[in-house]
């Protein structure tokens, strides 16, 4: 008991030691911060509760940009089959297949020849009756989401950047989750609006040999689609078509092809002014010579923008998109041009978001109550314990340094429950010197020798120390575990300062009453 | 310097002669919070079944009615509103909305153009429905997994007697800390959860080293009643348990006066759980055990019978 190997002696003080100096950093204000060299400048990261900003959960529907490629794969059947002049009866999409059935017995092998030169992702059946059916396969399907989320994630950073956010925070959440972190933001409005758009873009040629109505009552030509106007009630006036146009749904160039796209006036009026690659010039190119004088349609998330007719061919590989744009839809709309569209679209599932006073409020209460509570813990100590109190003060002293360093070398976000954590520690973690120093005077008690005493009260205690605190931390690792953001923050905390607390009540109390009764050689221990 | 209190004696209280009467609270209380569970249900916070939540200051005294009117105006369902914090704040509760997380989402932005400028926003929470009935399974599978992996641990480290004891006594505690949420109708939402399982491990804590010193008796005192032994016991740790059960509870306290609106529903959890938590210790959890008797033969197994114990060791010594 009485000795202590230098070489611990010199560990547990360089760990108090940097335990008070990693902790440091946090009394300070951002300002006096930047003042200090880089590695003193390492603070625990506050969470957005605390700091003010943004939460938003978003979930990708992967699904429904697997409807929309069946619906390519329908298309892909149609086509093969076509070509290699196999007849075919009920081409459509069922569930995650695309079914049809041969009409020709004698023409399945050829069929299957056919069709399994389409798509290597695509499992193919065909039964000996002539049904057949396409889908795609497990592992397709899954690598699919993961590249869907994957791109989402660049897209959506992308798009958040533009809107000049600060620090934004964009992971993986689970299988096809996005969580974004958005400090500073009290109104998440406008960027769940961009969110909220797919921003597909397409350039369709309008098919101009069938009229709206026609095409309603089912004479809409198999290569057509019918697609609403960007604006209800739109065209009214110009046409009877009701705001809707026919267009045919090969797509002369998509938005893929773009490299740049700005808000602009025209007229005096604002429009979006775009910039094609030189492979997407081409195409438009081509596309607009061979179809002079007739309309083709901007087509944005399956909507009509505008329907302009094409008075001659356009090879300089840019344009114009007019259509009835304010300025912010306009600068909206080049923003997510410039930043692409999202494979899939988005919904939001979870919105949370914390205005700065309330964060600002929340750390002083926050930082009060832990003070206040850590006080009174602490008097309370040296009412009962005495000089023994005042070691287990001193232990609780570094022990909140470390939860704090704890929390920076981890890169951990403190939040309100997070603080709550700390001063539950607090309140927690005398818990072992209680244990210990009441093992202490029951041994005296019992008619122990003083060091004897000593050595057993802490021998003693060890194991229900243990105990307690694995206990205490199974419950912190779940919670950890199954938590979701500020409950998480209050994981961390809890964790680390049994941990912390572990180290502290056991080895820095312990310091301390060894190198007491070396120099003083007490009599008696003041308990 | 010595200290200003000092407990110098063991105490004997007769803990066992409690027992039976705590047994009947405690079952009282459980089947309580059992039909209260079932026939009021809790009120659970947005975080569960999803819904709107705006903590809302406005200029000058809140007008709740005229605010009410504006927002059932945009028929989204019943919204609650509530004084919160002081005579400007507002605390405002939209219910799920039918449709989907989307629909969810534009009801937010509905209710601020509603309410107008002049409302500073302090917070806001929309939690669609697809989210909510993830975060309620996440929460029982939390507190049935610690509780599972505690009873596991205890087994481990005592015999399985102990952990009967200490799963009761912790299941207990987590049964009427929910009772009292449904008894109050306190909102129920995450950080309630996370009090939960904090009171979870504190509970056990308290157990184990009541368990401890009991493994401990049992080894010394070889023919003293099984009654006897748990009373000793319970005593030995009195000043233990009421020392750390003050510390805890200071901490909590000033949480709960201190910490602001956010923790009060944490800090009040909290201070059920300790109070409820020590009280399962020490009547429910020690006296299990005198019905499920650890094997003595197998507990005793290390030391030699003597006792006095300080006698004893100073012999074996």
């Amino acid at each position: 008991m009485l000795y202590f190997a230098n070489w611990k002696v010199v560990v547990i003080c360089a760990v108090c030691a940097l335990g008070v100096l990693l902790s440091l950093p946090n009394l300070f204000t951002e300002a006096q911060l930047s003042r200090l060299p880089a590695f003193a400048q390492k603070q625990v990261s506050l969470g957005l509760d605390l700091r003010g900003g943004s939460y938003l959960l978003l979930q990708v529907d992967v699904e429904a940009a697997q409807r929309e490629r069946l619906n390519g794969v329908v298309e892909g059947v149609r086509k093969t089959l076509l070509d290699a002049k196999i007849g075919y009866e009920g081409l459509k999409s069922e569930g995650d297949a695309a079914v049809f059935t041969i009409s020709d017995k004698g023409r399945i092998e050829d069929a299957r020849q056919a069709l399994a030169k389409l798509d290597p992702d695509l499992a193919l059946t065909i039964a000996a009756d002539g049904t057949g059916s396409m889908r795609f396969t497990q592992v397709a399907t899954d690598s699919r989401r993961r590249q869907a989320v994957d791109q989402s994630i660049e897209i959506i950073r992308r798009r958040i950047d533009e809107t000049g956010t600060k620090e934004p925070t964009i992971q993986r959440e689970g299988q096809d989750r996005i969580l974004v972190q958005l400090p500073g933001i009290d109104n998440p409005q406008r960027v769940k609006e961009l969110l909220g758009r797919t921003a597909k873009l397409t350039f369709q040629l309008v098919d101009p040999n069938v009229s709206v109505e026609d095409a309603r009552r089912g004479k809409l030509p198999p290569g057509d689609e019918i697609l609403p106007s960007a604006e209800e009630g739109r065209g009214s006036r110009n046409s009877p078509s009701a705001g809707s146009y026919v267009v045919r749904k090969r797509v002369m160039v998509g938005g893929d092809t773009l490299v740049d796209a700005q808000a602009t006036f025209q007229n005096n009026e604002p429009v979006v002014s775009f910039k094609f690659d030189a492979v997407g010039a081409r195409r438009f190119g081509d596309a607009t010579r061979e179809n002079v004088g007739k309309p083709f349609a901007i087509v944005l998330d399956n909507k009509v923008i505008s329907a302009p007719v094409i008075r001659e061919p356009i090879t300089g590989g840019s344009g114009i998109i007019s259509g009835s744009f304010t300025v912010q839809s306009a600068s909206d709309l080049a923003l997510l041009l410039r930043a692409g569209a999202l494979p899939a679209p988005i919904t939001i599932l979870e919105e949370r978001t914390v205005g700065a006073e309330l964060g600002a409020d929340s750390i002083h209460a926050g930082t009060v109550a832990s003070i206040v509570g850590v006080a009174l813990v602490a008097i309370f100590m040296v009412l009962f314990y005495g000089l023994f109190g005042i070691f287990a003060d001193i232990a609780l002293f570094f022990n909140l340094c470390l939860m704090l360093a704890g929390l920076s070398l981890l890169g951990a976000t403190l939040t309100l429950p997070g603080i709550a954590g700390i001063a539950l520690t607090m309140g927690m973690a005398v818990d072992a010197n209680v244990l210990i120093y009441e093992r202490i005077r029951e041994e005296r008690r019992g008619g122990r020798s003083l060091l004897s005493s000593l050595e057993a009260g802490f021998s003693r205690a060890f194991g229900t120390i243990l105990d307690s605190h694995v206990t205490t931390l199974v419950a912190g690792l779940l919670l950890y575990w199954l938590g979701s953001g500020p409950v998480k923050g209050f994981a961390v905390t809890l964790s680390i300062g049994v941990l912390t607390s572990l180290f502290s009540a056991i080895l820095v109390t312990r310091l301390q009453i060894v190198t007491w009764v070396r120099r003083m050689k007490p009599k008696e221990i003041p308990l | 310097m010595r200290p200003l209190i000092v407990i110098s004696h063991v105490p004997r209280i007769d803990f066992m002669r409690w027992h039976i009467p705590s047994f009947v609270f405690s079952a009282v209380l459980m089947v309580a919070t059992v039909v209260i569970f079932f026939t009021h249900g809790l009120n659970y916070g947005i975080d569960f079944v999803g819904g709107t939540l705006i903590e809302a200051k406005t200029q000058g005294p809140a007008d709740l009615a005229t605010m009410r009117t504006k927002l059932d105006s945009l028929k989204l369902g019943e919204a609650s509103l509530q004084q919160f914090g002081g005579p400007d704040g507002v605390l405002i509760r939209l219910p799920q909305q039918a449709g989907g997380d989307a629909v969810q989402m534009q009801a937010i932005q509905k209710a601020r153009d509603v309410l107008g400028p002049g409302v500073e926003y302090r917070r806001v929470e929309v939690v669609g429905p697809s989210v909510g009935s993830e975060l309620i399974r996440a929460g029982v599978l939390a507190t049935v997994l610690a509780l599972g992996a505690i009873l596991i641990y205890i087994w481990f480290r005592f015999e399985w007697q102990f952990g009967i004891g200490a799963t009761i006594a912790t299941l207990h505690d987590v049964v009427t800390t929910v009772g009292l949420f449904a008894i109050f109708q306190l909102e129920f939402n995450l950080t309630t959860l996370a009090a939960i399982l904090t009171i979870a491990g504190y509970s056990i804590n308290d157990t184990v080293v009541i368990y401890d010193r009991m493994r401990e008796d049992m080894r010394k005192y070889r023919t003293m009643s099984f009654r006897e032994l748990i009373n000793l016991a319970l005593n030995e740790t009195l000043s233990r348990t009421v020392l750390t059960v003050t510390t805890v509870a200071l901490a909590v306290l000033s949480l709960l006066i201190f910490g602001g609106e956010v923790l009060k529903g944490f800090s009040i959890a909290m201070l059920w759980g300790i109070v409820i938590g020590t009280y399962s210790s020490l009547l429910v959890a020690a006296p299990i055990l005198y019905y499920v008797q650890p094997d003595r033969r197998k507990v005793g197994a290390s030391v030699t019978e003597k006792a006095p114990a300080s006698a004893a060791e100073r012999a074996s010594r």
